[in-house]
C-alpha cells in the first residue's frame, strides 16, 4: 500500500464510520461502537504508518507528500482533491488520531447508557474525518471543507445535552463566533486564490515566495479573523468556555486538542503568507499576548473546573499564536501537540472527578475528602497533566513551551525572525520572510511575547496549582460513593498519560520532521520558565494555606448528582445546576478560593470573563435586537398599514358598490338606460362632427 | 304628410313610456308603460312603411306580429304579477328586492359602516367570504 | 348627412310648405296631442283604474293615427286587440291584485326624479334627432290606399305567411303559459279531489320555486 493510499484511508475511515455510524445508529444500536472504535483507530494506525513512511526522521530535506486529483473542472480557480503532507500534516494527523480513539474509548464508558450515543459517536467521527482532512489537505477549498464540517460537529457536540438551556445556548454561540471568523476566513481565502491563480497550498507558497501576494496585510488580516474564531483567541474567544456544556469527552476532543488546534495548524501552514506582513504579525502578537495573560487571569478564578481547563485552552493557544507571531512554526506545532496531549489528558480526568465528585465546582471539591484516594487513577495522571501544564520539567509541556519562550528570546534579543518556509524552502524563501520585518519590529514582537508568556507562565502555575489543591486536597466529609471508574476511562487516563511525560524527550528528535529548528530548551528561559511557574505555585499554596481556616465556616452546599448516573448525566446536572445553586456558570461566592486572595479585586472581573460577554451583548446583541425590533416596527406599522389600506380601501369600494345593489329593478333600469342615452348623445355628436 | 309629426310622436310616446316603466311603482302600471313603448314603435314602423312604400310590406307585418306579441307578452306578463301578488301580497315592484345585497348590518369589518359586533358577525356566516380575512385583520392588528 | 343631398331633398320638398301644413297634418297634429296627453296622464295619474282609461284613449288615439297613416286594418287590429283584450286584461290585472280604487298616494316609486331626467333626456335627444334627420321628408300619402287590408292581407300571406304560423305557436305557447303560471294549485286553494295525479306533479315545480323565492 502506498503512502497516498495510506494517506487517503486516514480522513476516509472514520468518515464511512460516520456514516455508518449514522445510518444503522437507530436500527442496530448494537454496533456503534464497534463502528467508532474501529474506523478511528484504524486511521490513527494509517497516521502513524504514514508519518513513518513520510517524516520517519530522514531530515528536513524530505520532500512533502504531494498529490491531487481533479475530480472535474470548477471554474477559474480549479479546484482539486489534493494531499499535502509534510512533517507538520503527520505529526498532527497523530496526534488526531490517538486522541481520537482515546475520546472514543473513553466515551463508551462515560456515555454508555446514552440513548443518543450512536448519533454522538457517529459525530465523533466525522469530526475526526473532517479534523484529518483539514491536516492533509493540500487544497484549500477542500480544507475549508473540514473546516466548516468541524464547526457543525462542534455545534452538535456541544449541544449534545439539549434539554438544558445552558447547552442550547452555548452551541448557538459557539457556531455564531466561529462563523463570524470563519466570513472573512473565506473572504481571504478567495483573495489568496485570486493572486495565485489556484488554491493548492504548495502553488500559493511559491506565489508568497515570488512576492506575487498583492495585498498581503488585507488577506492575512482576513484569514487571521477566522483563526481567531477557531482557535479561541482574542476577541473571538469568548465562545470556548461557554462550549464546556457540551459532554467532556468532546471538550477534551474538540475543544481542547483538535479543532482549536485547527487554526494554529492553518497559520504554521501558510505562515510565508503572515510573515510577509508586519502588520499581521503584530497584529497575532497582541492578540496572543492579551490572549495568554487574560485567559490564565480567568482561569484563575474559575469555579467550573472544566471553564479552568477551557480557560487554560485559550491561554495554550496564545502561546501557539505568539510563537507563529514571531514565525517559529516549529515551536507553535511543538507546543501543539504536547498540549493536545496533556490537555486531552486533563480534560478526560475531569470527567472522572466531576464523576466521582457529583459535581463541576471547584468551591465544592475543595469541601470534599478523599477523593484523591478514590479516584487515584484520575489523581495521578492529572497531576502529570497539571505539571505539565505548568510547564515544570521533565514534562512535556516543559519542553514545547520552552520552545516557544526560547523563541520568543531569540528574537528579543536581536535573533533575526528564524528563516521559515516549506520544508523544501529555498534561500530566496526565508529572504523574503525574513525581509518582510525589519529587526526592530522582530526585538518588539520577541519581548511582547517574552513578557507576555511569562507572566502567564507565573500565573499558569498558580492556577495548576489551584485545581490540583482544590480538587484533590479537599477537606470535608468524604464524597459520595460512586463505585469505580469504568475500565475504559481509566485506561484512557493512562494512555494519555504516556505522551504527556514522555513527548518532551521528542524534542531533540523533532526538529528534523520541521523545519529544522531547535526545539531543546535552552538554558535560561528555561530556569526563568519554571522558575515564574514555581513561583506561582508557591504564592498560590500560600495562599490555600491561609485560606484553609475558612473553609469550614463558610460551609457551600456541594451540587452532588445521584450517585447510580453514568458520568455523563452525572456531567449535565452538574452543569445544569451550578448556575442555580451558585447563581453564575463560572462562579462561586466562596471566600476560601486561595485564587480570589490572590486576585483581589480582580476577581469579579476575571471570573466573568473580563466582561466581554457582556460587551459584546451590548455591542451587537442589543444593537441586533434594537434593528430587528425597528424592522418590525416597520413592518407592522409602515409596510403593513399599505397593505391594510390596500385591504380597506378595495372594502370601502365594496361598500360604495354595495350600496348600489339596492335590488330594485327599476333603478337599475334608469342607470341602464341613462347610460344609454349618453352613449347615444356622444354617438351622435361624435357623427355630426361636433 | 311631414314625416317628422309621426317621428317626433312616436319619440315622445316611447319616452312617456319610459319614464312610466322607471317611475311606476304598480307593475301593471309598468306593463302598461311597456304597452306605450311597444305602441311608439308601432307607430314608427307604421310611418316609415308609408313613406318608404315597401312592396313587401314590411312595416306593417312587423307591426302586426309587434301586437300580437305584446298580447303573448301582456298574458305572460300578467300571470307574473299575479303569481308574485299571490306569492308576497304586493304587486309593487320596489318591494321585490331579493337580489339585493344583505343590509348594511352585515358588514363585517366594523370600519364604521354598521354599529353590530364584527367578531359576532363573522362566525355567524362561515360561507361570508370576507369572515377569514375580516378574523386575520383583527388577528394582525 | 352631407350637404349636397341635404339641399336636394329640401328642393325636392319645395312643393310641401313646411309652414303651410295640410289638413291631414293638422288633424294628425291634434290627435297626435291628444295622444300623447292620454299617454302622459298614464304614466302620472294617481288613480291606477283610470290609468287603465288613460291607456283605452292613448291607444285608440293611436289607431286613428295608423287611419291617418292609410293603415286600416292596422287600425282596426289595434283597437280590436289592444283597445278590446289588452286593457281589459291589464283591468282585470288590477282587479285580480286588489289594486286600490281611488288615490292611492305611492303610486309613484322613490325613484321618479331619475326616472324624468332619464326620460326627457331621452325625449330631448331623440326629438332632436328625429328632427334634424327627417325635417325635410315627407311621406306621399296620395295614390292607393297603401294599408289595405287587402293589400294587407295579400302582403302577410303571401310574403310573411311562415313568421305568422309561427307567431301563432308562439301566442298558444304563451296562452298555456299564462294558464299555468296563474291557476291556483290544489295545496293552495285547499281542493285536493278534483285535482290529478298529471297536474300535482306539474305543480310541483312552481311551488318549489316559491320556497326558494
Amino acid at each position: 500500500m502506498t503512502t497516498t493510499t495510506l494517506a487517503v484511508l486516514v480522513p476516509l475511515l472514520p468518515f464511512l464510520g460516520a456514516a455508518l455510524g449514522l445510518l444503522t445508529g437507530r436500527t442496530a444500536p448494537r454496533f456503534a461502537r464497534p463502528l467508532a472504535l474501529l474506523p478511528t483507530l484504524l486511521a490513527a494506525v494509517c497516521a502513524v504508518l504514514v508519518a513513518f513512511r513520510q517524516g520517519g526522521g530522514a531530515g528536513g530535506g524530505t520532500p512533502p507528500l504531494d498529490a491531487a486529483t481533479r475530480l472535474t473542472p470548477t471554474g477559474s480557480v480549479p479546484v482539486d482533491l489534493s494531499l499535502h503532507v509534510d512533517g507538520f500534516a503527520a505529526l498532527v494527523a497523530v496526534l488526531v488520531g490517538v486522541v481520537a480513539v482515546c475520546v472514543q474509548l473513553y466515551s463508551t464508558a462515560y456515555l454508555r447508557h446514552d440513548a443518543r450515543y450512536p448519533s454522538y459517536a457517529a459525530l465523533v467521527s466525522l469530526f475526526t474525518s473532517a479534523m484529518l482532512l483539514v491536516v492533509y489537505s493540500g487544497d484549500l477549498m477542500v480544507l475549508l471543507v473540514g473546516w466548516e464540517v468541524m464547526g457543525i460537529c462542534s455545534y452538535f457536540l456541544v449541544g449534545h445535552y439539549w434539554e438544558t438551556p445552558e447547552a442550547r445556548a452555548a452551541s448557538i454561540k459557539a457556531f455564531l463566533v466561529t462563523k463570524l471568523g470563519d466570513v472573512p476566513f473565506l473572504i481571504g481565502l478567495f483573495a489568496l486564490a485570486g493572486d495565485a491563480g489556484s488554491f493548492r497550498i504548495p502553488r500559493i507558497l511559491d506565489t508568497v515566495a515570488g512576492g506575487g501576494l498583492h495585498h498581503p496585510t488585507l488577506v492575512a488580516l482576513l484569514l487571521l479573523a477566522g483563526v481567531a474564531g477557531k482557535s479561541a483567541q482574542f476577541p473571538l474567544h469568548t465562545w470556548l468556555p461557554d462550549a464546556m456544556a457540551g459532554p467532556t469527552p468532546v471538550s477534551a476532543l474538540i475543544h481542547a486538542a483538535t479543532m482549536v488546534a485547527a487554526g494554529v495548524y492553518f497559520v504554521a501552514r501558510l505562515l510565508p503568507v503572515f510573515t510577509a506582513s508586519t502588520a499581521a504579525l503584530v497584529v497575532l502578537a497582541v492578540s496572543a499576548a492579551v490572549t495568554m495573560v487574560g485567559s490564565a487571569l480567568a482561569a484563575l478564578a474559575q469555579d467550573d473546573i472544566k471553564r479552568v481547563l477551557a480557560y487554560s485552552t485559550i491561554g495554550q493557544l496564545g502561546y501557539m499564536s505568539g510563537a507563529l507571531a514571531l514565525g517559529d512554526r516549529d515551536a507553535a506545532v511543538f507546543h501543539l501537540l504536547s498540549h493536545g496531549a496533556f490537555k486531552a489528558l486533563l480534560f478526560l480526568g475531569a470527567g472522572v472527578v466531576i464523576h466521582a465528585a457529583g459535581t463541576n465546582s471547584l468551591a465544592a471539591t475543595s469541601r470534599m475528602g478523599g477523593l484523591a484516594r478514590r479516584i487515584p487513577t484520575a489523581f495521578w495522571t492529572m497531576t502529570l497533566g497539571l505539571l505539565s501544564l505548568a510547564a515544570i520539567p521533565p514534562f512535556a509541556g516543559f519542553f514545547s513551551k520552552e520552545s516557544v519562550l526560547g523563541a520568543a528570546e531569540n528574537a528579543a534579543l536581536g535573533g533575526s525572525v528564524p528563516p521559515s518556509g516549506t520544508a523544501g524552502v529555498t534561500p530566496a524563501d526565508g529572504a523574503v520572510a525574513a525581509g518582510a520585518i525589519g529587526p526592530t519590529a522582530s526585538a518588539a514582537l520577541g519581548w511582547t511575547v517574552l513578557l507576555a508568556g511569562l507572566v502567564a507562565a507565573l500565573l499558569t502555575g498558580a492556577y495548576a496549582a489551584r485545581l490540583w489543591l482544590l480538587a484533590f486536597r479537599g477537606r470535608g466529609a468524604p464524597a459520595p460513593g460512586h463505585g469505580r471508574q469504568p475500565l475504559a476511562m481509566n485506561a484512557t487516563l493512562w494512555l494519555l498519560a504516556v505522551p504527556t511525560a514522555c513527548f518532551g524527550a521528542l524534542a531533540w528528535y523533532l526538529g528534523d520532521w520541521f523545519d529544522g529548528q531547535r526545539l531543546t530548551p535552552a538554558l535560561n528561559t528555561s530556569l526563568l520558565g519554571t522558575g515564574v511557574a514555581v513561583v506561582g505555585a508557591g504564592a498560590l499554596y500560600g495562599a490555600w494555606r491561609r485560606a484553609a481556616p475558612r473553609l469550614e465556616r463558610t460551609p457551600l452546599g456541594a451540587v452532588a448528582a445521584h450517585p447510580d448516573e453514568e458520568p455523563a448525566l452525572t456531567e449535565a446536572a452538574a452543569i445544569e445546576a451550578h448556575p442555580v445553586v451558585y447563581g453564575d456558570i463560572a462562579d462561586a461566592p466562596d471566600p476560601a478560593d486561595p485564587g480570589r486572595i490572590l486576585l483581589g479585586p480582580l476577581h469579579r472581573h476575571a471570573a466573568a470573563g473580563f466582561h466581554l460577554d457582556a460587551l459584546y451583548d451590548l455591542l451587537f446583541v442589543r444593537t441586533a435586537q434594537a434593528g430587528a425590533r425597528l424592522v418590525r416596527f416597520l413592518d407592522r406599522e409602515v409596510v403593513d398599514a399599505y397593505v391594510r389600506g390596500a385591504g380597506t380601501g378595495a372594502r370601502w369600494l365594496g361598500a360604495a358598490a354595495r350600496r348600489a345593489q339596492t335590488g330594485n329593478v327599476q333603478s337599475y333600469l334608469s342607470a341602464l338606460l341613462a347610460g344609454s342615452v349618453v352613449l347615444a348623445i356622444a354617438a351622435v355628436l361624435f357623427a355630426a362632427g361636433v | 304628410m311631414h314625416l317628422v309629426y309621426p317621428a317626433v310622436l312616436s319619440a315622445l310616446l316611447f319616452c312617456t313610456g319610459v319614464y312610466g316603466v322607471l317611475a311606476r311603482r304598480n307593475a301593471i302600471l309598468v306593463l302598461m308603460s311597456v304597452e306605450l313603448m311597444l305602441n311608439a314603435v308601432n307607430l314608427n314602423l307604421v310611418a316609415f312603411d308609408a313613406w318608404l312604400r315597401d312592396s313587401l310590406h314590411a312595416g306593417q307585418a312587423l307591426t302586426l306580429f309587434v301586437i300580437a306579441i305584446a298580447a303573448a307578452e301582456i298574458g305572460i306578463g300578467l300571470a307574473i304579477v299575479l303569481m308574485v301578488h299571490r306569492a308576497r301580497g304586493t304587486s309593487d315592484i320596489d318591494r321585490l328586492r331579493d337580489t339585493s345585497e344583505p343590509a348594511m348590518d352585515r358588514f363585517p369589518d366594523g370600519t364604521g359602516l354598521s354599529g353590530t359586533d364584527p367578531s359576532g358577525a363573522a362566525p355567524a356566516r362561515p360561507d361570508d367570504p370576507a369572515g377569514p380575512a375580516a378574523t386575520n385583520a383583527e388577528a394582525g392588528a | 348627412m352631407n350637404l349636397a343631398t341635404h339641399g336636394a331633398a329640401l328642393q325636392a320638398a319645395a312643393g310641401h310648405g313646411f309652414l303651410s301644413p295640410s289638413g291631414v297634418e293638422i288633424v294628425f297634429l291634434l290627435v297626435g296631442v291628444v295622444t300623447l296627453g292620454a299617454a302622459v296622464l298614464t304614466v302620472t295619474t294617481r288613480q291606477l283604474v283610470h290609468a287603465a282609461l288613460w291607456l283605452v284613449v292613448a291607444l285608440g288615439g293611436l289607431a286613428v293615427e295608423y287611419l291617418l297613416l292609410t293603415a286600416e286594418f292596422i287600425a282596426w287590429v289595434q283597437v280590436l286587440i289592444y283597445v278590446g283584450s289588452i286593457v281589459v286584461l291589464l283591468l282585470f290585472g288590477l282587479m285580480l291584485t286588489k289594486a286600490p280604487i281611488g288615490r292611492s298616494p305611492d303610486a309613484d316609486s322613490a325613484g321618479r326624479p331619475a326616472a324624468l331626467a332619464v326620460a326627457v333626456a331621452a325625449a330631448a335627444t331623440l326629438v332632436w334627432v328625429v328632427t334634424d334627420a327627417f325635417r325635410a321628408t315627407w311621406i306621399d300619402l296620395d295614390g292607393p290606399a297603401h294599408g289595405s287590408t287587402k293589400v294587407t292581407g295579400q302582403a302577410l300571406f303571401r310574403h310573411w305567411v311562415l313568421p305568422f304560423e309561427a307567431l301563432s305557436v308562439l301566442l298558444l305557447a304563451a296562452l298555456v303559459g299564462a294558464i299555468v303560471l296563474s291557476r291556483k294549485y290544489a295545496a293552495e286553494a285547499g281542493a285536493g279531489p278534483d285535482a290529478g295525479a298529471g297536474t300535482d306533479a306539474g305543480g310541483r315545480a312552481p311551488r318549489t320555486g316559491e320556497r326558494q323565492s
